[in-house]
């Protein structure tokens, strides 16, 4: 993608990365082909409906996946240039919550319930030798404090089952954070949240994103987080990225038929419309998806190619009589004009 | 228009977990619900929005207060008139995946309520299952399938199928599009409004998407720990929100279009605990303009930007 203020190397580069796993009936394939930088300071939204293959793409970078079933087929991910792939298991789990943090979707089955919170980020910081004792509960108190659950003192004597879901979820990032990672990836963060609570945690990961200078990969099916948190979107289907471009761009001129399609199906405020445009179908699960572009069979632009080769990811250029837009991209042989 | 539900004082209290507290779930709730119009309940998890759904059904029983359906006074019913009744008044769960017995086939899931109220013999049954799958978009193919061989957005087809089996006059839909991705949502919701067009049905709608709810509602109430704070014809709602809850709500929403300005909009805090409610108005440790009074006194219901659209609020 756009490299940021024309910063040299990507942070993270995932390199035609395919998974596939095992099932009674046979290996299928889940992930086909995925390219995606991440540039240092760089917050990019993965965006994506369930079975697109977004979570699966997390789990990769983290090597979360259980194998078997799951097995990367080819590819890359490299991350400062090393190929996470090619790491032993020791090495990776000294990346992992070090130089690259992780929140997920439901706090309250990633943090341990026996634990008071005050060890659990003691525990991050010790594992990985930044401080122990003492010092590393002072630590999690201070970082406590960063993330907005204060006060510290009682907050770190509470177990999670004592803490709302907001404040679940910012204890979370209290322990990704631990290290002063290079890259927080943050797989539907906000999603178990009510809406008033998803606003503050939005707001939380901006703001911790500018003062530790980190890299955020956010995952997500809605598209108005990512309008709040993202300067690049990716848009997943089917196990591919069919669209990439900054997100205002993506929001102001969507070219593949699938993103204008999710754009235009949820209802907007504001905007009453007697029916709401829809894309027919579902998503194909994955061993039924064809040799073509995975949204032919939804897809009203879809023409004979389509179903027949899978369309590259390409650079595409804005509307009729505007000026190109560099780094949009979109993987369609027939794109919204 | 006559209405077709009636709701006055409203309350459904429950004992607290720790046995010695009473949590007010729903605590004096009014409104009126006219026949062939959709009533959006919104509000944040704990707002009572689920237990009120509930307890119009008497699914729950409420402890106090007045419940009229079609002129019937629900709450002084025998629980074998209330069993008929509730031929008329049925749920659609957010869930499609718990809601439905996976063991029976679609067939027997929505033959079903039809065997329960004894309508029709055997045949006549099966030609209305087949009308009511042709109702909400699915084959006839699907009559000899189970739960597990469809997409979470046909199985909440069939619970929506299940739902009008009977033909109803209201559905309470729970969260009916909640559990749904966007794509899957929208083809939901427009098969909910054609239904309610092509059968007059009225819809009680309960969720926590206020872009969902003014989509589909006429009139809308805005629920916080157990009350209504705001009430409204739709476009007063979302166009002049009095409240500063419905306000914060609105401003929350993440949208797609131009970024939300500054963090001063993120209401702070969380959703207080409901067996500890705070004293007078409940939503004022978390309200910019709170003043001294609302720490003491809950305020009543008055008129915000027209008679019909109603707000609690000492700031009017």
């Amino acid at each position: 993608m756009i490299p940021k203020d024309g910063a040299s190397a990507p942070l993270l580069a995932i390199e035609d990365l395919a998974v596939s796993f095992g099932t009674e009936s046979g290996r299928v394939s889940v992930l086909d082909g995925v390219n995606l930088s991440i540039f240092p300071g760089q917050a990019v939204g993965l965006v994506g409906e369930s079975g697109s293959g977004k979570s699966v793409t997390a789990m990769s970078v983290m090597r979360l996946l259980p194998s078997p079933p799951s097995r990367v087929d080819r590819g890359r991910i490299l991350f400062r240039g090393q190929d996470l792939l090619a790491l032993p298991a020791g090495k990776m789990r000294a990346m992992r919550g070090d130089r690259i943090g992780m929140i997920f979707q439901e706090p309250m089955t990633s943090l341990n319930p026996t634990f008071t919170v005050g060890f659990q980020i003691a525990e991050a910081l010790a594992l990985h030798g930044k401080a122990r004792g003492v010092a590393a509960h002072e630590r999690a108190g201070a970082l406590l404090e960063r993330v907005g659950v204060g006060p510290a003192a009682r907050r770190l004597r509470q177990y999670p089952h004592e803490l709302s879901g907001g404040l679940r979820q910012r204890v979370m990032m209290a322990i990704a954070l631990a290290c002063d990672p290079d890259l927080l990836i943050a797989d539907e963060p906000t999603t178990a949240l009510d809406v008033t609570i998803q606003a503050q945690i939005l707001d939380l990961i901006a703001r911790l994103r500018a003062e530790f200078g980190m890299s955020v990969l956010l995952i997500t099916h809605d598209l108005g987080v990512v309008a709040e948190v993202c300067d690049l979107v990716a848009v997943m289907y089917a196990g591919r990225i069919v669209e990439q471009a900054s997100a205002a761009r993506l929001f102001a001129a969507p070219r593949h038929p699938y993103t204008l399609g999710l754009m235009e199906s949820a209802p907007k405020l504001g905007q009453r419309v007697k029916e709401l445009p829809t894309i027919p179908g579902m998503v194909p699960p994955p061993g039924k998806r064809g040799p073509g572009c995975g949204f032919v069979g939804r897809c009203g632009r879809a023409l004979a190619r389509c179903a027949a080769e899978p369309p590259p990811l390409a650079p595409v250029g804005g509307p009729v009589g505007s000026s190109a837009s560099p780094g949009h991209e979109a993987a369609c042989w027939n794109p919204v004009p | 228009m006559t209405a077709l539900l009636a709701v006055r004082g409203l309350k459904t209290h429950f004992r607290a977990r720790d046995g010695a507290g009473i949590v007010r779930a729903v605590d004096g709730v009014s409104f009126t619900l006219d026949a062939g119009s959709t009533l959006g309940i919104v509000g944040e998890s704990g707002c009572g929005k689920s237990t009120l759904a509930r307890s119009v059904l008497r699914l729950i029983e409420p402890s106090s207060g007045e419940i009229t359906f079609d002129g019937e006074d629900v709450r002084a019913l025998s629980a074998r008139r209330l069993a008929a009744l509730r031929r008329h008044m049925q749920i659609v769960f957010q869930d499609p995946y718990a809601s439905l017995d996976p063991r029976q086939s679609i067939g027997a899931i929505l033959a079903e309520p039809l065997e329960i109220h004894r309508i029709g013999d055997r045949a006549s049954r099966h030609a209305r299952v087949l009308e009511v799958l042709g109702l909400v978009g699915l084959d006839a193919e699907a009559v000899g399938k189970f739960p597990h061989e469809f997409s979470g957005g046909q199985r909440q087809r069939i619970g929506i199928a299940r739902a009008i089996a009977l033909s109803p006059r209201l559905i309470v839909a729970d969260e009916p599009v909640s559990a749904l991705d966007v794509s899957i949502q929208s083809q939901i919701l427009n098969l909910l409004v054609s239904l309610r067009e092509r059968l007059g049905l009225s819809y009680l709608f309960i969720s926590h998407d206020l872009a969902v709810v003014e989509h589909i509602s006429d009139w809308v109430l805005v629920m916080y720990l157990g009350r209504i704070v705001e009430s409204g014809p739709v476009e007063a709602i979302y166009a002049r929100p009095s409240h500063p809850y419905t306000q914060a709500l609105i401003a929350a929403i993440p949208q797609s279009g131009p970024r939300r300005q500054a963090a001063q909009s993120v209401l702070a805090g969380d959703v207080p605990d409901p067996e500890h409610p705070p004293a007078g108005c409940p939503f004022h440790p978390r309200c910019p303009k709170a003043m001294p009074r609302c720490t003491s006194e809950f305020p009543d219901e008055r008129a915000a930007s027209s008679p019909a659209h109603r707000v609690s609020c000492h700031l009017y």
